[in-house]
């Protein structure tokens, strides 16, 4: 690891910390983004001359906080004198700097700073690309490799939630405890569509990219919040799924489905520190469900081969998640585990009366298309097939189903005389 | 003698590297262990999860456990155990045991990622 390397790496392990600080120091995101920047210039030319600081979100936040207050100053010189409320604490600026980093100030600075970007005016993708953008620092290029657009057009989409964001007016307090409970599962929720954003992505270096991004932001807040079972949920259950990447598509870009992934290839590390979240989880007995979904990746995880999983658990995890949280998608998942128990027709006669809710889902007219497969059912297969590559949004996915549908016609071949 | 080594380093900034870079480190660290093993020096090395994945047993009258890694500074590391078990359950029941013959200060339980056991006994 070279020197360069490891600074760069610092600088985006102290992002979310400084650029929260600085942000509850001058309410302004474009300034403590900026303060940020010219932080991160001055430490490129001080640490290899002087060694890295010790507490290096410390040296950012100090250097980013004089750097923007003397831009104000040298402002003020040719305008009228800041409003107050910009610089919200410049009389205290005598207290050691390590007594403010400790306080728990810190923690909520980057619940705020996440929370900025789940506002729910902004449109999942908006709130991605912000998040992206102001947290985690990608460029504007990167995220709009991400979302398949142009840069330019992802350039105002970020500048359009950046002023929508900055109207919404999030408080600076502290907030209270029901407040910063809401604040987390939103955040929560933010970061897992990060997770799914990479997940589904056809690209594998923007896969291995947002999902690195989005469990990283998990590890943060489960280090903010050491005690919240779910955020301990989330992490586990980014990590368990991003642990399949290496199996999940040919060298052609099509999906594997799991039964068929050559599970060797699953990465052991982030299987073992998703099990170990779901333990630490498990023993505060406060079910949620994203812990109930880790545990459903760890019931894959522990399976060596897919015929050795547990479909029983499954089921019954997947049982508990509709109790939770009902949802036709839910039910949709649990017939899969209900067809490993009980077989094809138990599986198609959970999933019809869901056919109303999901006409738009691909995923539904896939395993429709595969039970009634199962069952003999060739012609209706052929259209529950039909339909779902109509529905299909990659070309991964269509591919798939085109699978299923030649093993359709070779199994329509009546065997030779 | 033996010397125990014990690793630091920024989490956030090792978790944020990239398999190939990982990769590229546990290679390099590799050809050290060849070498150490060789010689007969090496005994077992373990390499740990992220202080997330820590659980902490403070040693009280009655021990109590707290979700994280052991944070405070007015204690200092004076050995370790490495144990195997099938859940953090286990491990924290092995830690009550322990705690009751050993009060005082706290038992931090870390996950370990890599386990390699000591080459002079199983080569």
């Amino acid at each position: 690891m070279t020197e360069a390397a490891w600074i760069a790496g610092a600088l985006t392990a102290a992002r979310p910390q400084v650029i929260g600080a600085l942000l509850r120091y001058f309410r302004d995101l474009d300034t403590a983004e900026e303060a940020f920047q010219e932080a991160c210039l001055r430490a490129l030319k001080h640490w290899p001359e002087n060694g890295p600081p010790r507490d290096p979100a410390a040296w950012l936040i100090l250097v980013g906080r004089n750097a923007a207050l003397d831009g104000v100053r040298r402002q003020a010189r040719h305008t009228a004198l800041p409003p107050d409320e910009m610089i919200s604490d410049l009389d205290d600026s005598e207290v050691p700097l390590v007594e403010r980093l400790d306080g728990a100030h810190y923690r909520d600075d980057v619940l705020r700073l996440l929370f900025i970007c789940c506002h729910p005016d902004l449109p999942h993708t908006q709130q991605i690309a912000l998040a992206l953008r102001i947290v985690s620092g990608l460029t504007v290029a990167q995220i709009a490799r991400a979302f398949l657009i142009g840069d330019a057009a992802m350039e105002q989409r970020i500048t359009r939630a950046k002023a929508r964001v900055a109207k919404a007016e999030v408080p600076f307090e502290a907030p209270g405890a029901i407040e910063r409970a809401e604040r987390l599962a939103a955040v929560a929720a933010m970061i897992y569509l990060v997770f799914n954003e990479g997940y589904s992505a056809g690209d594998a270096v923007m896969r291995a990219h947002l999902c690195g991004e989005a469990i990283r932001l998990g590890r943060l807040l489960l280090r903010l919040f050491p005690a919240e079972p779910e955020i301990m949920g989330l992490t586990a259950l980014m990590l368990l799924q991003h642990a399949r990447s290496p199996a999940r598509f040919d060298p052609d870009g099509a999906i594997i489905l799991l039964d068929d992934q050559n599970r060797r290839l699953w990465d052991v590390q982030r299987i073992a520190e998703g099990l170990a979240l779901i333990d630490k989880a498990m023993r505060h007995r406060r079910p949620g469900a994203y812990q109930i979904q880790a545990a459903l990746a760890a019931t894959h995880a522990r399976a060596a081969r897919a015929e050795d999983t547990d479909w029983a658990q499954m089921d019954a995890l997947y049982a508990a998640l509709e109790r939770l949280q009902p949802s036709p998608v839910v039910t949709l998942n649990r017939a899969v585990a209900v067809h490993k128990l009980s077989g094809a027709a138990a599986a198609l006669a959970l999933i019809a009366p869901l056919e109303p809710r999901l006409s738009a889902y691909f995923h539904f007219f896939g395993a429709k298309g595969a039970f009634l497969r199962e069952l003999g059912r060739m012609a209706e297969a052929q259209v529950a097939f039909d339909r779902a590559i109509a529905l299909a949004r990659s070309p991964a996915e269509a591919s798939h189903i085109r699978q299923h549908l030649d093993r359709l016609t070779q199994d329509s071949v009546p065997a030779p005389p | 003698m033996h010397y125990a080594i014990l690793c630091y380093n920024d989490e956030d900034v090792v978790y944020s590297w990239t398999k190939e870079e990982d990769d590229a480190v546990m290679a390099r660290l590799g050809t050290v262990h060849e070498r150490l093993k060789t010689a007969g020096r090496l005994g077992p090395a373990a390499r740990l999860l992220p202080t997330t994945a820590a659980t902490t047993l403070r040693k009280a009258t009655e021990p109590f456990v707290i979700d994280g890694p052991f944070a405070e500074t007015k204690e200092q590391l004076l050995g370790f155990y490495i144990v195997d078990v099938e859940s953090l359950d286990e491990a924290l029941a092995i830690a009550r045991d322990l705690a009751a013959a050993n009060p005082g200060g706290a038992y931090e339980l870390r996950p370990v990622s890599l386990y390699l056991p000591d080459p002079r006994t199983d080569p």
